[in-house]
């Protein structure tokens, strides 16, 4: 297994392979066919996010007030909300607030947590300890306390929501690559390392770090879908991204009640844009778990 | 076995402690304090003079370390304190809330578990068959879907319907039984489907590790019946990484679910804490913060001493 791990792996990150790239995205494709769909829908959406002024038939924030609450039909084919926006069009350019949520928060927060969890691996004894005391506090609060309470603090709108959603993704990181880590330390190119004189931050970086990218992976790939999730939650708690802003959780702000009878389109189709995002990068990671490392399961 | 427990007891304390210091420290970084929220925010001009006042009788003018010295020793007298914002015990604002949160919870982990077991297990006796493929698109789709959004679509469904909406008023178990299951049952089945997933997928991973296991095809070759080797063999075995699953997501639900008790309206510790940070309730956003962390150190406790009880080969080590 652990061959195999290291050949996707190379072949995904070595330059001037393309061949090879290509040769194990087709592998990767046959072998687990529902990842491929994943990562098929997931680039899909990138690709709708970076032309949304092409795709999308209106402008989001263009307020039609003629057609308020209009049904799906031609004109509008996912109706119209309360502003007479279009609802499509407001899905189309969410995506964009999505996406640059969900990567922002996941690359950089699982990005801090390998440094962290791989020089807390590195250092061991005491160092490690004290770490491991400090991941456990930050451990002991669900997701979105924690988050609600970097929102507290720095405020809302775009950027401030992926910073607080990347920081309870810190520790969780973390723990995951200090575990491998831990066993990299112990190997003979380490010690080796060492004995030649390298420094402590060379050698996290450029011998250890490398080395637990695989784990790594899999945790980026988790955090994606809960980042969206997270991002969604704030935003409908209007906590997050802020009007005009069009992000999907803020398009299911208003409640059931308000549009049963009027307009039950409005909170059906957002609702079903974060499903069906979600569902994409798990199915992704998931595959690329089960190929990188099948142990793996909680996270 | 027994010193890891006692060690892992007694690591419960500097953790407790660290987010004691952590939430106290975060609570002050906001901006504004809850004299000026309330003294000015009723619009009209209040003197600086009772301003400091009041903060004084709050006790937010002493140095921050006597402050958190006085929470402190207070904490070790179990006295959480007066509310800031409502002038009521901490214990007792918590307490009103503490039940129906704690339902809710109860309520999402019998769902969860009555999903989990029987479609992990089916699951992993049909790899990669129909009724694999089923379960697994079901659970991936319950981790999907917002449990909010599938809050909101339950109630959307009723209203169009029936133009029936759940009452909206908590009434405890014991007085009305029925009101209370009418109110209570949606946000359960909400929560409890994506609950269900998670714990879905770690039966069906864990039931397909030990039906590989040498014991199994031992069990197997002296011609056990097949429901017997499932059941004695390999869902005991199975159950481990299932139950630690379980135990962390009960404490998540008991303060995580401050979206789902905002879709269903439901006075819940979701929404104390929004309040109380919103209203630069120090008091009770410390209380709240460390009873939750308290409640997850805790059952990640209970999950251990599970673990000793089911699997004996823990226990003795």
């Amino acid at each position: 297994m652990a061959i195999r791990a290291l050949e996707v792996e190379e072949a995904a990150v070595t330059p001037g392979h393309v061949g090879r790239g290509v040769a194990a995205v087709l592998r990767f494709a046959r072998r687990k066919p529902l990842g491929a769909a994943g990562a098929t829908v997931v680039i899909l959406m990138m690709l709708t996010a970076v032309l949304a002024p092409v795709v999308a038939p209106y402008d989001p924030l263009e307020t039609h007030y003629d057609a308020m609450f209009a049904p799906p039909g031609a004109q509008h084919w996912l109706g119209t909300d309360s502003f007479g926006r279009d609802v499509l069009s407001r899905l189309i350019f969410g995506s964009r607030t999505a996406l640059l949520v969900g990567f922002g928060a996941s690359v950089i927060g699982a990005t801090a947590g390998l440094i962290i969890g791989t020089a807390s691996g590195y250092f061991g004894g005491r160092t490690d300890m004290v770490v491991q005391r400090i991941l456990d506090v930050f451990l002991s609060f669900p997701l979105i306390v924690l988050a609600l309470a970097v929102v507290a603090i720095l405020g809302t709108g775009t950027l401030k929501v992926i910073l607080a959603i990347l920081v309870p993704m810190i520790p969780r990181a973390a723990r995951v690559c200090r575990s491998s880590a831990l066993a990299i330390r112990e190997t003979p190119y380490v010690d080796a390392a060492r004995t030649c004189g390298y420094g402590h931050v060379r050698i996290i970086l450029r011998h250890m770090v490398p080395n637990v990218i695989p784990p790594y992976l899999i945790v980026l790939t988790a955090f994606l879908g809960q980042a969206i999730l997270l991002e969604a939650s704030l935003s409908y708690l209007g906590l997050g991204v802020q009007e005009p802003t069009p992000a999907w959780g803020l398009m299911l702000q208003g409640g059931a009640a308000e549009y049963a009878e009027s307009a039950p389109w409005i909170p059906v189709f957002p609702g079903l844009a974060i499903s069906l995002a979600v569902f994409a990068f798990n199915l992704f990671g998931d595959s690329l778990r089960d190929v990188l490392d099948p142990k793996l399961r909680t996270l | 076995m027994r010193r890891y427990l006692v060690k892992r007891f007694l690591l419960m304390f500097p953790t407790l402690l660290g987010v004691a210091v952590f939430v106290f420290v975060l609570i002050r970084l906001l901006p504004g304090d809850v004299v000026q929220l309330r003294m000015a925010g009723e619009g009209g001009f209040v003197s600086e003079e009772a301003m400091q006042q009041e903060r004084e009788r709050l006790g937010l003018d002493r140095p921050i370390w006597r402050q958190f010295a006085d929470w402190m020793s207070g904490l070790a007298r179990l006295d959480l304190g007066v509310s800031m914002w409502t002038g009521r015990p901490v214990t007792y604002e918590i307490g009103i809330r503490f039940q129906l949160s704690l339902q809710i919870a109860i309520m999402a982990t019998i769902i969860a578990i009555a999903l989990a077991l029987p479609l992990g297990t089916i699951a992993a006796l049909y790899q990669d068959r129909w009724p694999d493929y089923a379960v697994r698109v079901f659970s991936i789709a319950g981790l999907a879907m917002p449990s909010f959004w599938l809050g909101i679509l339950i109630l959307l469904g009723f209203l169009i319907a029936f133009h029936w909406t759940p009452p909206m008023v908590y009434v405890p178990f014991w007085v009305d039984p029925w009101r209370n299951l009418s109110q209570l049952v949606w946000p359960a089945l909400a929560t409890g489907y994506r609950y269900s997933a998670v714990a879905t997928r770690m039966t069906r991973s864990a039931v397909l590790e030990v039906l590989r296991e040498d014991y199994i095809r031992t069990a197997r070759a002296k011609g056990i019946r097949r429901k017997l080797i499932l059941t004695r063999h390999a869902l005991k075995n199975a159950m481990l990484p299932v139950v630690t699953v379980i135990g962390l997501e009960f404490a998540f639900l008991i303060g995580g679910l401050v979206v789902t008790e905002q879709v269903f309206n439901l006075n819940g510790l979701g929404k104390l804490f929004v309040d109380a940070v919103t209203q630069y309730d120090y008091t009770l956003v410390q209380g709240l913060v460390l009873l939750v962390a308290f409640v997850f150190i805790l059952s990640n406790f209970a999950v251990d001493l599970l673990y000793a009880w089911l699997d004996p080969r823990i226990r003795y080590r």
